[in-house]
């Protein structure tokens, strides 16, 4: 069996195996529930404690701020679904922006379908970055809520938190970010960027799947999103996982620890696969800034080719990505972030997002650059598009 | 989720390039997917056989695998056998496809029909049961439910 380079980390990453060892007492030792009286149980509500306040750490958050659901897309739905309700009173109207995740964007159309709620979608520039300034142009008497993601997801663009976060406290208005990709890959602090809400997943920082939290300021009204208990101050219903809050409380130090050192090492080891690919495949373009991005991300963009067939041979070479292609999607619209940025529908099918991780080495780049390659060219061979390119720039 | 044949006949498709001179051409896309297609045909005027075909296309692995698939049904055939080589005979041939990539034979039937097509026009000639193709074939999208 050849090795596999696993460059998916954006969709999920492998669980750290001191995250598993933490884990695993709360499974068939301490099991209490931490609800329960007896001392047996207290073992667990320690332990739910201690995870809290490592994850309010990291944020410079308070315990009592973080609240733990099931992952990003719950923390996501919870954030715009229960804020809306809970300050319809004072207005109707949310910013976001068109490259948020689709638990933002699906959820924001639910709130404008079913809710009455008016959205704003802003537009980005063709590096993916939001301006503050039209973020500030966009609140009127009736906004509420601004939520706008703190990196993208497909791209890698990391967005100006800090100055969104500015805006929307001089307004008084809520500031939610999804910063499912960028909690500890980058530094965040909730008072420096005056977020009000935050959503985060552990299995993107190496931690167990099915855990998330959702920062809430204190202060913040928000309604409780699933009733029938009082588990995480009666705003967050039903019985902790604990195993996974164990997980998450380990793996958000783990990463928060580690992050200077280790982003620098992936920033090396990304700029190497990005510089090879521009280098060496004529007729591709980098999607996202250059600068401001995410240090595991790669994306980019080859004339001619579509994105699964790239990803169909490189898994026959044993190395995992993905794609912003429709055809990998289970739609047939490609990417909505890379619309967004500009890039056109054919261009945006033969999309390639590669995310790397700590343990990605220059070597392992390398084979990925040098095989990709030849798949480009293998695939560009077969292309009816580059058989037109070709002739057209013959005739020229 | 793809058969052993698709990918046999992605990563080893057949007849893949351009005939020079071909009898018919056919392009077909969908641009909302982005599957494009091209087939080039090379037809004996007497006997009306195809004796090549060739194809070039931009697209997933199903849309690789059923242009590959679909040159090598209508080889050697008479204009009125590739005409009976349905998207359906692609699939069948091939082990079937994932649902969301049906469309995907539809287009080869459609790139062979389009390639039949230009071959009719160019020698101004009627061909039975052959009709204009559609070059862009789109699925009818679903409604989100909440």
């Amino acid at each position: 069996m050849e090795k596999m380079i696993y460059l998916d980390n954006a969709a999920t990453t492998k669980t750290a195996p001191e995250v598993v060892e933490a884990m695993l007492p709360y499974f068939s030792e301490a099991y209490g529930n931490p609800s329960s009286i007896y001392s047996f149980a207290g073992k667990s509500k320690a332990a739910l404690d201690a995870a809290r306040q490592q994850i309010a750490d990291t944020l410079g958050a308070k315990r009592e701020e973080i609240y733990f659901t099931a992952g990003g897309s719950e923390s996501d739905n919870w954030a715009l679904k229960a804020a809306f309700e809970a300050y319809k009173q004072k207005g109707n109207h949310i910013i976001t922006t068109k490259i948020e995740h689709h638990a933002i964007l699906h959820t924001c159309e639910y709130l404008e379908k079913m809710r009455g709620a008016r959205i704003t979608y802003l537009d980005v520039d063709e590096n993916g970055l939001v301006n503050p300034a039209d973020v500030e142009a966009a609140i009127t008497p009736e906004t509420i809520l601004i939520s706008i993601m703190a990196a993208n997801n497909e791209i890698g663009t990391i967005e100006p938190v800090r100055e969104i976060g500015e805006i929307a406290s001089r307004h008084q208005v809520l500031f939610h970010t999804d910063a499912v990709q960028a909690y500890c890959q980058i530094p965040m602090n909730v008072d420096d960027m005056k977020i009000d809400m935050l959503s985060s997943s552990a299995h993107k920082i190496n931690g167990p799947k099915g855990i998330g939290f959702l920062y809430i300021r204190k202060g913040v009204k928000i309604r409780s999103f699933i009733h029938g208990g009082a588990q995480e101050r009666k705003r967050r219903a039903g019985t902790e996982n604990v195993p996974g809050i164990v997980g998450y409380g380990v793996a958000a130090q783990r990463a928060f620890t580690s992050m200077k050192e280790r982003t620098e090492k992936e920033i090396q080891v990304r700029d190497h696969l990005i510089s090879r690919i521009r280098n060496e495949i004529p007729n591709c373009r980098l999607n996202g800034d250059p600068v401001k991005r995410l240090p595991n991300n790669v994306n980019v963009s080859f004339d001619f080719i579509e994105g699964e067939s790239v990803l169909l041979m490189l898994d026959g070479l044993g190395v995992c990505a993905s794609s912003g292609s429709a055809c990998t999607s289970g739609s047939l619209d490609p990417s909505h972030v890379l619309l967004a940025i500009g890039v056109p529908h054919e261009k945006a099918n033969g999309t390639l997002r590669m995310t790397i991780s700590d343990e990605t080495s220059m070597e392992d780049v390398d084979f990925v650059a040098d095989h990709l390659k030849k798949i480009v060219e293998r695939l560009r061979d077969m292309s009816p598009l580059y058989q037109d390119f070709l002739k057209k720039n013959k005739n020229v | 989720m793809y058969s052993e044949k698709v990918m046999d006949h992605f990563q080893n498709p057949r007849n893949v390039g351009e005939i020079e001179n071909a009898s018919g051409v056919g392009t077909v896309g969908n641009a909302k997917c982005g599957d494009i297609m091209r087939m080039f045909l090379d037809i004996d005027d007497e006997t009306g056989i195809i004796r090549e075909c060739k194809f070039k296309t931009f697209g997933c692995g199903a849309a690789i695998a059923t242009s590959s698939m679909a040159t090598e049904l209508v080889k050697g055939k008479t204009i009125q056998e590739a005409l009976q080589v349905t998207n359906k005979a692609v699939m069948e041939a091939l082990d079937g496809l994932p649902p969301v990539k049906i469309h995907c034979s539809l287009l080869a039937e459609e790139a062979i029909h389009a390639a039949l097509w230009d071959y009719a026009e160019k020698h101004h000639i009627k061909i039975e049961g052959l009709q204009k193709p559609k070059n862009d074939i789109s699925d009818d999208e679903e409604e989100e439910e909440y």
